[in-house]
C-alpha cells in the first residue's frame, strides 16, 4: 500500500516537474490568437469598434470580451473569415456599430482649409500633411479612409469620396449563370 | 530547317478552326492617319508613364509624350506630328468600360518626324541600351506588352543558350506575326542579332506553326543570308506542329528546347528567353533606325467583306480600321485579340493600343452565343485538354464557390487563360471566365492586404511616435523645475555671501537710498476720497468697513468646512 503510494506520489511530483520546466522552457512569446485576428482586420484603425484601434479590438475578441461583428469596414467578409479562425458561429455586423460603405478616402478642400492641425492630431495612420496656418492636405495612398478626421475639422472642408474603380483595379464579375426559359415545343 | 531538330510535345491543346486565309491573300496596308489620335498613356504591364505634353502643345511624330515613371514602366510616343487637343479620361480598349488618361492628337498631316537618331549600341552598356529601350516604348507584342527592355536580361549565369523568337501565332483569325515574317524577314533578324548580342546567346530559334508555308520559307532564305554573312549557323528556322496553343511562350520553349520551366521561375535561369516576332522587329526599328514603337501590324478580320493587315498608329480608332474592311450588317461585337483569348471591347471608337494584335468583329451567326451553362460532370475532358497541366474542374469548383485560396493551391496563376478546357468542355462551362474572376479577387485581395500592412505599420509607428514625445516633454519639465531650484538655491548663497568690494558697497547704498525716496514720496500722496469727509460720510465708510468684517468672519468657519 505505502509502495504504491509512493510510486503515485513520485510519479506526480517527476511529471509536475517536467511540466514546469516545459511551460518555462517553450513558453509562447505574445498572443498568437491576437496576431492572428489582427492579420484579419482592415487596419483601418477608426474604432467603430469601440476600442481605440484594431490591436486593442483583436485584444478583446481573443479574451472573448468582444463580439466579431463590430468592424464595419471588415465587412461580413471579415466576420466570416473570424469566425472560421475562433471557430465560432457567424453573426450579421452589428447595427450600433455603423453600417459597410465603399472604400473612400478623405479629402481636404484645400480653399476652406485654415490650417488648424486638429485633423493631424486626428488621424491615427499620419496620412495627413501641414502645419499650423498652412494648409493640409492628405495622402490618398496612406488614408484609411477611418472619418476620424471628420469630427474636429472646425470648417468642415473635409468630405469622403468613394474610391472609384480604374482600369488597373477593375475586377472581373462572377459569371452570372442566365436563366433561359425552355422552348415550347410546336404542337 | 535542320531535319536533325528534334522537337517536343506538350500536353493538351486544341484544334479550333484556323479562319486565317481571309487575311493573308493581301500584303500590309498602311491605314490612314485619321484626324485624331488617342493615345492612351498606359498601355504595356508596369506602372503608367506621367504624361509630358499639355493641352495646346505642337508635337512631332515619334515625340514621347509619356515618361516611364517607376520601376516597370514603359514610355508612350505620339504616332504622328500635330498638335495636343486635350489630355483627359478616354474611354479604353479593356471589357471595363471604364475611362484612363488619353493624350488627344489633332494631327496636321505633315508626318513630320523627331530627329531619327540611330543608337549606337554596340558602343552602349546594357542598362544604356535598356534604357534607351524603355524610352523609345518597346514592349512585347505579342498580347502581354510586358517591357521588352525587362527580358533584356540574361540571368543569373549572364549569358544564355537559346533566344527563341515567338512566330508561332497559334489563335485563329490572327495573322499579323504571318504577314510580317512575310515581307520583313531581315528586319526581325537584324532585332533578333541584337538581342542576341545582349543575352549572349549562343542560337537563335524561330518556332513558326507549320500551316505558315510562306512565312517559314521568307524567314529561312533570311535567315540563310543572316547566317551567310555571320559566317555561322547560329539562326534556325524551326517549323513547330499546328496546334493551339504553340504560340504560348512556355510552350514553344518547350516544344523547341525540350525545357519545362517550372512554377515561379524565369525561363532565363534555364538558358532559355523567348520574344514575339513583332517584338524584334520594333527593336530593330529602334535601335539602327531610331524609330520609338508608334504603331503595329493589326489583323482586321472576322465578319468583314475584306480581312487584311495594317500597319496602324497606336490611336487609331477601331472603328476607322473597320470601316476600311467592310463591315457586315449582322457584326455586333468588336473583340481586341482572337475568339479563344480576345477581349470584348466596350465600343468600336475605342483606339488601336500596343497590345491589339487583331481587331476581330463579331456576329451572332460566326460567333453564335454559349449554349446554356449545364453543371461539371467530372468528366475530365479539361484536364486532357489544359496545355498547362493543370485541374481546370477543381480550380473551377474552388473559384464558384469563392474558395480562393484552395484555387490558388491548384496553380490557378499558372492558367495561362488559353481557352482551352472551356471549348472542349461539354458543360459549355465558361471556365476562364470564373478564372479571371478568382485571379482578379485574389489580386484585389492582394492590394488590400498590403494597404492594411502599412496602415498597421503606419499607426503602430505613431503610437511608439506619441510615447517618446511624451517621455521627452516629462524630461524637459523635470530638468526645467531642476534649474528652477538650483538658481533659487544659488540667490540663497547669493544673500548668504559678504559684500566684498567698497564698490558694490557704494551700489547697494545707491540703492538704498533712491528705495527710501520712493516710499517718502508715496507717504505724501494721499486717496482723495478718503480725505476731507464728512462725519456723515465717515459713519457711512465705518459701516461699511463693519458689514466687509462681518462678511469675512462668517466666511471663515464655512471655508474650514470646505477643508
Amino acid at each position: 500500500m505505502l509502495e504504491a503510494l509512493l510510486v503515485m506520489a513520485l510519479g506526480a511530483v517527476v511529471l509536475g516537474a517536467a511540466l514546469g520546466y516545459a511551460a518555462v522552457r517553450f513558453r509562447v512569446e505574445g498572443d498568437p490568437l491576437v496576431e492572428k485576428i489582427d492579420a484579419i482586420l482592415p487596419q483601418t484603425q477608426c474604432g467603430q469598434c469601440g476600442f481605440p484601434g484594431c490591436k486593442p479590438y483583436a485584444t478583446a475578441i481573443a479574451k472573448g470580451e468582444a463580439e466579431i461583428n463590430q468592424c464595419p469596414p471588415g465587412g461580413e467578409e471579415g466576420i466570416h473569415k473570424l469566425a472560421d479562425l475562433l471557430g465560432r458561429e457567424f453573426k450579421p455586423l452589428s447595427a450600433e456599430h455603423g453600417v459597410e460603405k465603399p472604400k473612400s478616402v478623405a479629402v481636404i478642400d484645400e480653399q476652406a482649409c485654415i490650417g488648424c492641425t486638429l485633423c493631424i492630431q486626428a488621424c491615427p495612420v499620419d496620412a495627413i500633411v501641414g502645419a499650423a496656418k498652412q494648409m493640409h492636405t492628405i495622402v490618398a495612398s496612406q488614408c484609411t479612409g477611418c472619418e476620424l478626421c471628420l469630427p474636429p475639422c472646425p470648417v468642415d472642408c473635409i468630405s469622403m469620396e468613394p474610391i472609384a474603380e480604374s482600369v488597373e483595379t477593375w475586377k472581373w464579375r462572377y459569371p452570372v449563370v442566365r436563366i433561359v426559359p425552355a422552348q415550347k415545343e410546336a404542337a | 530547317m535542320s531535319v536533325l531538330q528534334r522537337l517536343f510535345g506538350f500536353h493538351g491543346g486544341v484544334k479550333p478552326d484556323y479562319h486565317k486565309d481571309a487575311s493573308t491573300s493581301l500584303p500590309i496596308a498602311v491605314a490612314p492617319t485619321p484626324t485624331f489620335l488617342v493615345i492612351p498613356l498606359h498601355q504595356s504591364i508596369g506602372g503608367p508613364p506621367r504624361p509630358l505634353v499639355k493641352a495646346g502643345e505642337r508635337v512631332l511624330k515619334g515625340q514621347r509624350i509619356g515618361g516611364a515613371d517607376g520601376n516597370a514602366s514603359s514610355a508612350v510616343h505620339a504616332s504622328a506630328s500635330g498638335t495636343v487637343v486635350a489630355v483627359e479620361m478616354r474611354l479604353m480598349p479593356h471589357t471595363s468600360g471604364l475611362s484612363a488618361m488619353c493624350v488627344v492628337i489633332e494631327t496636321d498631316g505633315r508626318d513630320e518626324w523627331v530627329a531619327n537618331q540611330p543608337f549606337d549600341y554596340r558602343s552602349a552598356t546594357p542598362t544604356q541600351i535598356r534604357d534607351y529601350l524603355r524610352d523609345a516604348g518597346v514592349v512585347g507584342l505579342g498580347g502581354a506588352v510586358f517591357p521588352t527592355y525587362l527580358k533584356l536580361n540574361a540571368g543569373k549565369q549572364g549569358k544564355l543558350d537559346t533566344l527563341v523568337l515567338n512566330g508561332a501565332e497559334c489563335e485563329p483569325f490572327i495573322t499579323c506575326d504571318d504577314v510580317l515574317m512575310r515581307e520583313r524577314a531581315a528586319a526581325i533578324l537584324k532585332g533578333a542579332a541584337i538581342m542576341r548580342e545582349m543575352l549572349a546567346a549562343g542560337k537563335v530559334l524561330i518556332g513558326i506553326e507549320d500551316n505558315k508555308p510562306e512565312a517559314i520559307a521568307a524567314m529561312e532564305a533570311a535567315a540563310r543570308a543572316a547566317n551567310a554573312a555571320a559566317a555561322d549557323a547560329a539562326i534556325e528556322v524551326v517549323a513547330v506542329p499546328t496546334r493551339y496553343p504553340a504560340g504560348g511562350a512556355k510552350k514553344l520553349i518547350r516544344v523547341l528546347t525540350g525545357i519545362e520551366v517550372p512554377h515561379g521561375e524565369r525561363s532565363t535561369d534555364y538558358g532559355v528567353q523567348c520574344f514575339n516576332v513583332g517584338t524584334a522587329y520594333a527593336i530593330h526599328e529602334a535601335i539602327e533606325l531610331g524609330r520609338p514603337l508608334i504603331s503595329r501590324i493589326v489583323t482586321v478580320a472576322g465578319n468583314v467583306k475584306q480581312a487584311r493587315n495594317y500597319e496602324v498608329l497606336f490611336g487609331t480608332p477601331m472603328q476607322d480600321l473597320i470601316a476600311l474592311c467592310d463591315k457586315l450588317p449582322d457584326s455586333d461585337r468588336v473583340i481586341m485579340g482572337g475568339p479563344m483569348m480576345g477581349l470584348l471591347m466596350p465600343g468600336e471608337d475605342v483606339p488601336v493600343v500596343k497590345a491589339t494584335n487583331c481587331v476581330l468583329v463579331g456576329s451572332k451567326k460566326l460567333f453564335p452565343p454559349p449554349p446554356p451553362e449545364m453543371p461539371c460532370i467530372r468528366c475530365g475532358e479539361c484536364a486532357k485538354a489544359c496545355p498547362a497541366d493543370l485541374q481546370p474542374f477543381e480550380m473551377y469548383w474552388f473559384s464558384r464557390a469563392k474558395i480562393f485560396g484552395k484555387a490558388q493551391e491548384y496553380n490557378l496563376f499558372d492558367c495561362i487563360e488559353c481557352g482551352c478546357c472551356a471549348y472542349v468542355c461539354p458543360s459549355r462551362i465558361p471556365l476562364v471566365d470564373y478564372y479571371r474572376f478568382a485571379k482578379s479577387e485574389i489580386w484585389a485581395r492582394e492590394v488590400e492586404k498590403e494597404a492594411a500592412d502599412v496602415a498597421r505599420e503606419r499607426y503602430e509607428f505613431r503610437l511608439l511616435r506619441e510615447e517618446r514625445e511624451k517621455q521627452e516633454k516629462a524630461a524637459k519639465l523635470a530638468a526645467k523645475t531642476a534649474a528652477g531650484r538650483e538658481k533659487a538655491a544659488a540667490a540663497v548663497a547669493e544673500a548668504a555671501k559678504p559684500a566684498a568690494t567698497p564698490e558694490e558697497e557704494a551700489k547697494k547704498a545707491l540703492i538704498a537710498a533712491a528705495l527710501e525716496r520712493a516710499r517718502a514720496e508715496k507717504s505724501l500722496v494721499h486717496p482723495e476720497n478718503t480725505a476731507d469727509l464728512t462725519p456723515e460720510q465717515q459713519a457711512e465708510v465705518s459701516a461699511i468697513e463693519a458689514r466687509r468684517a462681518e462678511i469675512r468672519e462668517m466666511a471663515k468657519p464655512q471655508l474650514r468646512q470646505d477643508d
